[in-house]
């Protein structure tokens, strides 16, 4: 078998306000079933590797990771090489249980944004509150990028973490830089 | 003469001089200046010509209401018409061009319908042009649009870019004259999130021009201090250039950030729309003076009093030497006084009023030697490009003649409207205040929001309040009110500051001039610049019958120019209510819509240009189709090879090779968009079941079934194979436009309606690239992969099996869409691209080649196989498409069932599907109708059905199509005639639409 590629090649740019690069592919699984169960936390927190987080939160660490998606729907992630393994682990623990595990790593496109400016160069394309008040710690928000669905979180607080569909892996990059180009700074987060 | 006097100018830097162009000639003005305080200073004053009469123009006002003075800026890629010079920032090297007139802004031949003017008054268009009908289109229409228009439009494309941001905060503060900036340090001293936009460069608006005491120091102090003060709070946040330009519902505003407008040499975006959420919105707009409607009041030279003084105080341009001041209201005397104190002369000052005293201003203008001449009037501006004189009179008589009085400007005051468009945008009522002639803003009737509390609450000038104490008092407690509604406290030890009062005697409003003014002078007396509408033109409306003040302003134009009506609407109402013999606020306002002032197309689209237009969607291997000769076509917002071209062949013969290539040895067709969508749980099957037509629960492990799905209208949705996986899990593949769309009626189905049943879906299109591989040596292709067995007897038909392939881990089916032997492959995305390289090279000695979407549609026109989209409109059921053995007899329900049992559904006249074949081999056009005996009741020939595939078939080397015709299963033999919009009439025998191998032979090899 080849060497899975990711959809844009892990492309980068560090020409404007922030570092740009595509990263992966990163191992994820959607977890649906009833997220008040035992059972189905103690599979999801095995096969994430992290603590159960609260809703619209993620809990990651490194490679792996648990984000809220919905009442009934978890994203997990974990190193391209572990899902199958992990995604066999969930079958077993929850067997006996009505849930859906299955693999969507290359469904996905994954971006890494560091910069000073991370905030706005966002802000620029996701209708989110990105006011260090209002966004931080773990939050995570399923959300829009210009016209594509996507998914973000900061693991710190001079990087985000996007996630979107790998067919528009293309124009997110380019979304991306296009708000990230140089002398289009805000100075609505900093005094 | 205009000029820019040695003193004065409080906004110029100007040890930085700046050079521009006017219509080619060069001119010289300061960092600070806007385009129209530069070309005055330049002694431009005319600007441009009228839209309708191509009278000569110049600038009126100083701020966005101006409605004269607009100008093509830039050129090529940064070209814009109609931009106005008084919101136009000037930079060195502005080019500008004057628009409307031919051939020059001196000469212009256009002026020749001022002549006709009593021929072409209000509705003159709509009386003049009816008949001959056709004349409208061919004469008419293209005269009127040569001679009527503003500027050109760009040919270049825009070489700037554009971006949104989004903003969130408690406090929404739009203007940042004294009133914005009192509430902002009301909202700011209380913690919250305050955000202020200012549309000009400059934050303190009119205040610093019209001067006055703030806590006993100058306001400019004031302005100062405040702002010193909310730089310093961190949660406050302030732009300048940045306009509200539009209040929405649930306390959405738009704001226009002009990023380098004034700096075009500047890096970065142009334009930046704010999308911005507020907790509450303050508009603190100030408001506009309004003219007054004499004779040539539309003469270049006459002005707006404020305007007068803002070019005076803020640039150091005055007007002309000479200015006569034409009044009904205390304010305007500023003007003279500001002008006397300048140096220049004031003539006299024409008040409609008869006070008997003297208030203060009045006093002051006295004491300065001014003429001051109670209860007169202009009775007509004399000149035509230029003001020479006024003519004045008596305002309460009809004109005669007193006296002329030579000079070279003339500034109006006919009072002050607030600015309460943002107020009104979402529903703010006003109501009409007698005292000052105007209508503000009706505070217990706010546009409201989810909660029914209001939103939007005005601050300052914009609710009515026009001394400078009063604007201060009302922007603080507007704040305080807006920050108690919102929770916040704030710190009573604070509270508005003090402005010195000045006694002032009441205005009278005006509105027209003299009172008893003869039809003569009302033809000469301009409400709408713009639109050159005139009084009399109101009056006509009114004695034509158009009551309706929304119906009067569409018949004469009255406010519907880019400036839309900032000074012309009260005076419009006014005359209206004038000539209907009724009340102002009886006859009401039009509507307010955003945006307040034109932004940019730029600014609205954002991102949305070139490469980022919209998401193109591309497979994992969309790269080797670029690179293999494809041509694209659009389904959805994927990106599919239509046909890949090899060397000069045309994209017709790349498609017929394709399709004999498929049908002789192996083609490979990239199937990764169609969808594919995964539905698990105990209640899976029963939830199919109910999804499709067909019986899905009965499906067993390892088996596919091709199935249809309807909508409860029993409309034919959606339609692909489904492949049960295991006991409780299925894969349901969709079109490839229906992926997201059935995985949401799944999502709707599952969340509102059957909410009690176990089952979960998730959509796995973009999880896998799938590739059909097709053909007779498609079998043997996969054996040399090696893996898996994929013989007929391991992997039947309708089949499908997990295993491995080259090394490849994916699932087969072994399905078609062709009729040839076909097997498509499922592997993850990310060795989508390695699997299709593993395959074309296995491939090569076996004829292997990519094929597109149209081999794809002529594969399954020939066996006859429907495609929803062609054959489906949104208006054929199943049972249209001779699908009835798709449709489960044995369920009791399914999505659809219902509807389809209705009288028009069961209707043999429906129109069925059967195949098509021209009687010699050509093709026939797809859409065409076949004609029927006789017409209809519009004199129509009647129809009997129509073409709904039809492409030519390399295979059969002839034209098939698929068409619904009236009773066509039964018809049989018939000929049809298909009238073509080419002139032709094509003649199509009805055939059964399996025109190639009806046995199935080939795929069940």
């Amino acid at each position: 078998m080849s060497d899975p590629a990711s959809a844009l090649g892990n492309v980068s740019d560090a020409s404007g306000m922030v570092g740009i690069r595509e990263i992966g592919p990163l191992g994820m699984i959607t977890l649906r079933g009833d997220l008040s169960l035992k059972p189905v936390i103690r599979a999801a927190v095995a096969a994430g590797g992290v603590t159960m987080p609260d809703a619209r939160h993620c809990n990651t660490e490194g490679m792996q990771g648990i984000a809220w998606m919905s009442p009934d729907e978890l994203l997990i992630m974990c190193p391209h090489a572990e899902v199958q393994d992990r995604l066999a682990d969930l079958h077993d623990k929850l067997a006996k249980h009505h849930m859906l595990a299955v693999n969507v790593s290359d469904a996905r496109a994954v971006f890494d944004v560091a910069g000073p400016c991370v905030r706005e160069v966002i802000a620029k394309l996701a209708p989110v509150d990105m006011h260090p008040d209002h966004f931080n710690g773990t939050m995570f928000r399923r959300t829009r990028f210009a016209q594509v669905p996507a998914a973000f979180w900061m693991p710190d607080g001079q990087s985000a973490r996007i996630v979107c569909f790998r067919s528009v892996a293309q124009y997110m990059f380019d979304v991306l830089l296009t708000a990230a180009q140089a002398g289009s700074e805000v100075g609505h987060f900093n005094r | 003469m205009s000029t820019r006097l040695a003193t004065g100018g409080r906004l110029l830097n100007t040890a930085e001089p700046l050079t521009f162009t006017f219509n080619g000639k060069q001119m010289r003005g300061y960092r600070g200046d806007t385009l129209a305080s530069a070309l005055l200073a330049n002694d431009q004053m005319l600007m441009g010509r009228s839209f309708k009469y191509h009278r000569p123009r110049g600038v009126v006002a100083a701020g966005p209401e101006e409605p004269n003075a607009l100008v093509n800026l830039g050129r090529e890629g940064r070209f814009e018409p109609n931009q106005r010079v008084t919101t136009t920032a000037l930079f060195d090297g502005l080019e500008a061009t004057s628009q409307n007139h031919w051939p020059s802004l001196e000469f212009d031949v256009g002026a020749i319908n001022a002549k006709l003017g009593r021929f072409l008054p209000a509705g003159f268009y709509y009386k003049m042009f009816i008949y001959p009908r056709s004349f409208w289109k061919h004469v008419y229409e293209p005269v009127i649009r040569h001679s009527a228009g503003l500027g050109r439009a760009p040919k270049a494309r825009d070489e700037d870019t554009y971006e949104h941001f989004y903003a969130f905060c408690d406090v929404l503060i739009i203007g940042g004259g004294v009133a914005g900036l009192e509430a902002a340090r009301t909202a700011g001293r209380s913690g919250a999130r305050v955000l202020l936009l200012e549309q000009t460069d400059h934050f303190g608006g009119r205040a610093p021009v019209d001067g006055g005491l703030v806590d006993d120091k100058a306001v400019d102090n004031f302005v100062e201090e405040t702002l010193e003060e909310l730089g310093k709070m961190d949660n406050v946040q302030m732009r300048l250039r940045t306009m509200g330009a539009g209040v929405y519902d649930h306390g959405y505003v738009l704001g226009y950030e002009q990023l380098t407008d004034h700096a075009p040499e500047k890096p970065g975006p142009r334009h930046r729309l704010w999308r911005i959420r507020a907790g509450h919105v303050i508009t603190a707009t100030g408001a506009i003076e309004r003219p007054l409607s004499f004779a040539g009041n539309d003469i270049p030279g006459v002005m707006l009093a404020g305007a007068v003084r803002d070019y005076l105080v803020n640039w150091g341009v005055s007007i002309g030497d000479r200015t006569v001041l034409v009044t009904n209201n205390d304010n305007a005397y500023l003007t003279a006084i500001s002008l006397k104190h300048a140096g220049l002369d004031v003539p006299a000052i024409l008040d409609t009023r008869v006070l008997a005293r003297d208030s203060e201003l009045v006093a002051q203008a006295r004491a300065l030697g001014i003429r001051i001449l109670m209860g007169h009037a202009v009775s007509s501006v004399k000149g035509t490009k230029r003001v020479t004189g006024v003519a004045i009179c008596s305002q309460a008589g009809e004109g005669a003649v007193l006296e002329e009085i030579a000079c070279d400007a003339v500034a109006m005051s006919g009072g002050w409207s607030p600015v309460v468009h943002l107020w009104s945008h979402c529903g703010g009522k006003l109501r009409w205040d007698t005292r000052l002639a105007c209508f503000s803003p009706d505070v217990d009737n706010p546009p409201k929001g989810a909660d029914g509390m209001g939103f939007v609450t005005t601050a300052g000038a914009a609710s009515g309040m026009f001394p400078l104490d009063d604007v201060l008092h009302d922007a603080h407690a507007a704040a305080d009110g807006v920050l108690t509604s919102l929770g916040f406290k704030t710190p009573r030890a604070f509270s508005a500051p003090h402005a010195a009062r000045r006694e002032e005697a009441p205005m009278a409003p005006v509105w027209m001039m003299p009172q008893g003014a003869s039809a003569k002078l009302r033809e000469k007396m301009w409400l709408d610049y713009q639109n050159d509408v005139k009084v009399s033109d109101v009056r006509l409306a009114a004695q034509e019958g158009f009551v309706s003040v929304e119906h009067a302003k569409r018949y004469t134009t009255l406010g519907m120019a880019t400036d839309q009506g900032k000074l012309s609407n009260i005076n419009g109402i006014a005359t209206l209510a004038g000539a209907l013999d009724a009340d102002i606020p009886t006859v009401g306002t039009t509507t307010f819509r955003p945006p307040y002032h034109p932004i940019s197309m730029g600014a609205i689209g954002g991102a949305a240009r070139g490469d980022t237009f919209q998401p193109l969607r591309r497979t994992p291997l969309h790269d080797w189709h670029d690179a293999n000769g494809a041509i694209w076509e659009p389904v959805g917002q994927w990106r599919r090879p239509y046909a890949y071209k090899r060397g000069l062949e045309s994209t017709h013969d790349a498609v017929m090779r394709e399709v004999k290539n498929v049908r002789d040895k192996l083609g490979l067709l990239d199937a990764s968009t169609l969808g594919k969508i995964i539905v698990k749980g105990p209640d899976a099957g029963r939830f199919l079941d109910m999804m499709y037509t067909n019986m899905m629960s009965t499906l067993k492990p390892g088996k596919c079934r091709y199935g249809l799905m309807c909508s409860e209208n029993g409309f034919l949705i959606d339609d692909g194979v489904v492949a049960r996986i295991d006991d409780d899990t299925w894969l349901c593949h969709t079109t490839t436009g229906g992926a997201d769309s059935i995985h949401a009626h799944m999502e709707e189905w599952l969340q509102t309606e059957w909410w009690d049943w176990n089952v979960y879906v998730a959509n796995v299109t973009e999880q896998y690239a799938q590739i059909a591989v097709v053909g007779p040596n498609a079998r043997q292709a996969l054996q040399r992969l090696g893996g898996m067995d994929v013989s007929k007897d391991a992997l039947a038909f309708m089949e499908w099996a997990d295993g491995t392939l080259g090394g490849f881990k994916c699932r087969v089916y072994r399905i078609s869409f062709s009729g040839e032997l076909s097997y498509e492959i499922a592997v993850d995305a990310s060795h989508g691209q390695a699997l299709w390289d593993a395959l074309m090279a296995v491939g090569t000695d076996l004829g292997a080649m990519p094929y597109g979407t149209e081999a794809l549609h002529i594969l399954r026109a020939e066996k006859g196989f429907i495609m929803i989209g062609d054959e489906t409109d949104g208006t054929v059921i199943p049972q249209d498409l001779g699908l009835n053995w798709a449709i489960s007899k044995k369920k009791d329900d399914y999505l659809g069932k219902r509807a389809q049992a209705r009288s028009h559904m069961t209707d043999p006249d429906r129109w069925k599907l059967v195949g098509l074949e021209t009687t010699d081999g050509s093709t026939l056009p797809d859409g065409a109708y076949a004609v029927g005996e006789g017409t209809n009741e519009n004199g129509q020939r009647n129809t009997v059905g129509r073409v709904t595939s039809s492409y030519h078939s390399p295979t059969l080397g002839k034209g098939i199509a698929m068409g619904l015709v009236h009773n066509g299963p039964d018809r049989m033999g018939e000929v049809l005639t298909f009238p073509g919009v080419d002139g032709r009439e094509y003649q199509a025998r009805i055939v059964d639409p399996v025109f190639y191998d009806r046995d199935g032979e080939k795929q069940n090899v």
